[in-house]
C-alpha cells in the first residue's frame, strides 16, 4: 500500500520483576488506546532485559511501567540501562503504581521523566504522553 | 537531509544487522512515511529468500501461543525467525492493544528472533495495510522463516493466502463455529491444518469433520490424491514412488492403511504428507506425471500448544510445503505471480492518482462528480471522458 496511513503513538505498557498485580497496567493500557495510542502490553513478569527488547522491536515512543511491589527502584533504572547501552535515547519513560514519594527523585535522576502515582488522572497521563513523546 | 538520503542511511544500517534500524523501518511502512518507499526499493533485491508461513484461525485458538512455540522449534532447527502479529484496531478511537507479546515469552530475548506487533489500522481482512512491505524488509534482513499472525476473526482472512507461501489454519475442538468458519472459505486457504487445544473433548470429531471435508475438496484431482482411491496394479501397498526414498514412518502408514482397508484419519493425513515428496520423485524418473500436476493435500494434525505438543510435527509439515512448493515449480511460478500482481497494484494506484489529480487541478473532476451525482451522466461515462482527456500525460 502506498496510501499514507499516519503517525500513530506507540506505547509499551511493562510490568516488571515479582509483581502480580497489572489491573493498574490494564486500566492506563485502555486509556491510551481509547485515545487513539497503539498499546503493546508486556504482560506479567517481566525481565528487564525482555522490556528493552521489546521496546527496540516494538518502535516504541513510550515505555510506561507498572510497579506495585517495590522493585522499581532497582528494575526500572536497569531498563533504563539497558536501553541506553542498545543505544536507544528517543523513548519517553514513565513509572507508575505504588511509589514511594521518597523514591521519586532517584527514578527521575535515572531518566524516568514523570511518575504517576495513585488517583492520577488518565486524561492527565495521555496529556503528558502526548506532549511529551521525544519524536 | 532528504528521504532518499535517510533511506539509504537506515538500509547502510539494515545490512548491518541493526535491529533498532529494522524496528524503524517498520515504523516508517506502518505511517507510510516518504523515507518508506525509497527504503523499499533498495531492499527489494534483497528479498524473496525466506518461507513466510502464515497462521490464521478464530479468535482464541492459540495462535500467539502456536507461534511461540513454533518460533522456538525453528530456532532449536537453527533458523533465525522473525514474527509479526496483527492484533484489530478500534473502530472508534484509532487505538489498538497489541496484546500478542503476551503469549510470546520463549523466544522474547533470543537474538535469532525479533517479533512485531502490527495494528490493523482500520483494515479488514485480517491483516494490516502494511503487513506485505513490512515482511519484504524482515525478508531482506535475511530471517530464514517469517511467521506472520492474523487478527482472530475466522472468516476474512483470505488475504494472507496472498502474502504466505503456507497458510496454517488453526482451530480447537468444541466451537462447532469454527466449522462453519471452514465451510465457509477457509477451508481453500490452509496448507496444514493444527487442532490446538487437543487435549480437550471433541477434538478427534474436529480433526475428523477438517479430513472430510479436505477429502471432498480433493476427490478427483490428479497427483497423489488418486492413492489410495486407485492403488497399483496388482494392489497391495506398492506407492507410486516404488523406488523412490520415503521418510521414516512413512512405510508403516501406507502398509496399515492398505491392511486395514478402512483407514483413520491420521493415517490418510499422514500418508498424504508422506507422498508428496516421493511423488514428486516417481513423476520425475519415471515421467508417470508432470511434477505441476502433483497438489498437495493439506494434513490435518492435532496440537497442545501450551505444552509443546504436536509442535515439531507441525514444522515438518511446514517444511514438507515447502519441499513441495519448490519441487512442483510452484515457488517459482509464485514469484512470477506475485511481482505480476505488485507491479499491477502500483500501476493502477498510480496511474489513477495521476489521473485524478490532473482532472481535478483542470476542474473537471468536480464538474463530473456534479453531473454523476444529480444523475445527468452515468460514472461509465464520466470515467470514460477523464480517462480521455487526463490520462497518460
Amino acid at each position: 500500500m502506498e496510501a499514507a496511513s499516519g503517525r500513530r503513538i506507540r506505547v509499551l505498557v511493562a510490568k516488571l520483576g515479582l509483581d502480580a498485580h497489572d489491573r493498574g497496567a490494564k486500566v492506563v493500557a485502555r486509556a491510551y488506546r481509547d485515545a487513539g495510542f497503539e498499546v503493546i502490553y508486556t504482560g506479567l513478569y517481566q525481565r528487564p532485559e525482555a522490556v528493552a527488547a521489546a521496546a527496540i522491536q516494538e518502535d516504541v515512543d513510550v515505555v510506561a511501567v507498572s510497579s506495585l511491589a517495590g522493585a522499581h527502584g532497582v528494575l526500572i533504572p536497569q531498563l533504563i540501562q539497558l536501553l541506553r547501552e542498545q543505544g536507544v535515547d528517543d523513548v519517553l519513560i514513565l513509572a507508575g503504581g505504588i511509589i514511594p514519594e521518597d523514591e521519586v527523585p532517584a527514578l527521575l535522576e535515572a531518566g524516568v521523566s514523570r511518575v504517576f502515582g495513585p488517583g492520577s488522572d488518565l486524561e492527565e497521563i495521555i496529556e503528558y504522553t502526548r506532549e511529551n513523546v521525544k519524536r | 537531509m532528504k528521504p532518499e538520503d535517510r533511506a539509504a542511511e537506515l538500509f547502510a544500517r539494515l545490512r548491518s544487522g541493526d535491529r533498532r534500524a529494522l524496528a524503524r523501518a517498520i515504523t516508517w511502512i506502518e505511517n507510510g512515511a516518504e523515507e518508506a518507499t525509497a527504503l523499499l526499493r533498495l531492499v527489494y533485491p534483497l528479498t524473496g529468500r525466506a518461507h513466510v508461513v502464515g497462521i490464521t484461525g478464530p479468535p482464541g485458538a492459540g495462535k500467539s501461543t502456536l507461534v511461540d512455540r513454533l518460533a522456538s522449534e525453528q530456532r532449536a532447527r537453527g533458523r533465525t525467525v522473525a514474527i509479526v502479529a496483527v492484533d484489530p484496531t478500534s473502530p472508534f478511537s484509532g487505538g489498538a492493544i497489541l496484546g500478542d507479546r503476551i503469549r510470546m515469552q520463549r523466544t522474547l530475548t533470543d537474538p535469532g528472533v525479533f517479533m512485531r506487533s502490527l495494528a490493523a489500522r482500520g483494515h479488514l481482512g485480517g491483516l494490516s495495510p502494511a503487513t506485505g512491505e513490512v515482511v519484504s524488509v524482515l525478508d531482506a534482513f535475511g530471517f530464514d522463516v517469517i511467521l506472520v499472525e492474523t487478527v482472530g476473526t475466522g472468516q476474512s482472512e483470505v488475504e494472507i493466502m496472498a502474502l504466505a507461501h503456507t497458510t496454517c489454519v488453526v482451530v480447537v475442538p468444541g466451537l462447532g463455529d469454527e466449522i462453519q468458519a471452514i465451510k465457509a472459505g477457509i477451508l481453500e486457504i490452509g496448507d496444514v491444518f493444527v487442532c490446538n487445544k487437543a487435549d480437550r473433548d471433541g477434538a478427534d470429531r474436529t480433526v475428523n469433520e477438517i479430513e472430510m471435508m479436505l477429502d471432498l475438496g480433493h476427490m478427483g484431482q490428479p497427483g497423489i490424491n488418486r492413492w489410495p482411491a486407485e492403488p497399483a496394479e496388482g494392489g497391495g501397498a506398492q506407492s507410486p514412488a516404488a523406488g523412490a526414498a520415503l521418510p521414516p514412518g512413512a512405510d508403516a502408514a501406507l502398509r496399515r492403511l492398505d491392511r486395514t482397508g478402512h483407514h483413520s484419519a491420521a493415517d490418510l493425513a499422514r500418508a498424504a504428507g508422506y507422498m508428496t515428496r516421493a511423488a514428486v520423485h516417481a513423476a520425475e524418473r519415471h515421467g508417470t506425471a508432470n511434477p505441476g500436476d502433483i497438489s498437495w493435500r493439506p494434513p490435518v494434525l492435532k496440537t497442545v500448544a501450551k505444552d509443546g505438543q504436536g509442535v515439531e510435527a507441525v514444522v515438518d509439515r511446514l517444511d514438507e510445503h515447502l519441499t513441495f512448493l519448490r519441487e512442483t515449480g510452484r515457488w517459482e511460478a509464485r514469484r512470477e505471480k506475485d511481482a505480476a500482481l505488485r507491479l499491477q497494484e502500483l500501476v493502477g494506484q498510480r496511474a489513477a492518482r495521476a489521473t485524478l489529480d490532473r482532472a481535478r487541478a483542470a476542474g473537471d473532476l468536480e464538474l463530473l462528480v456534479r453531473q454523476v451525482a444529480e444523475r445527468r451522466l452515468d460514472p461509465y461515462t464520466a470515467a470514460d471522458e477523464i480517462l480521455r482527456n487526463h490520462w497518460g500525460r
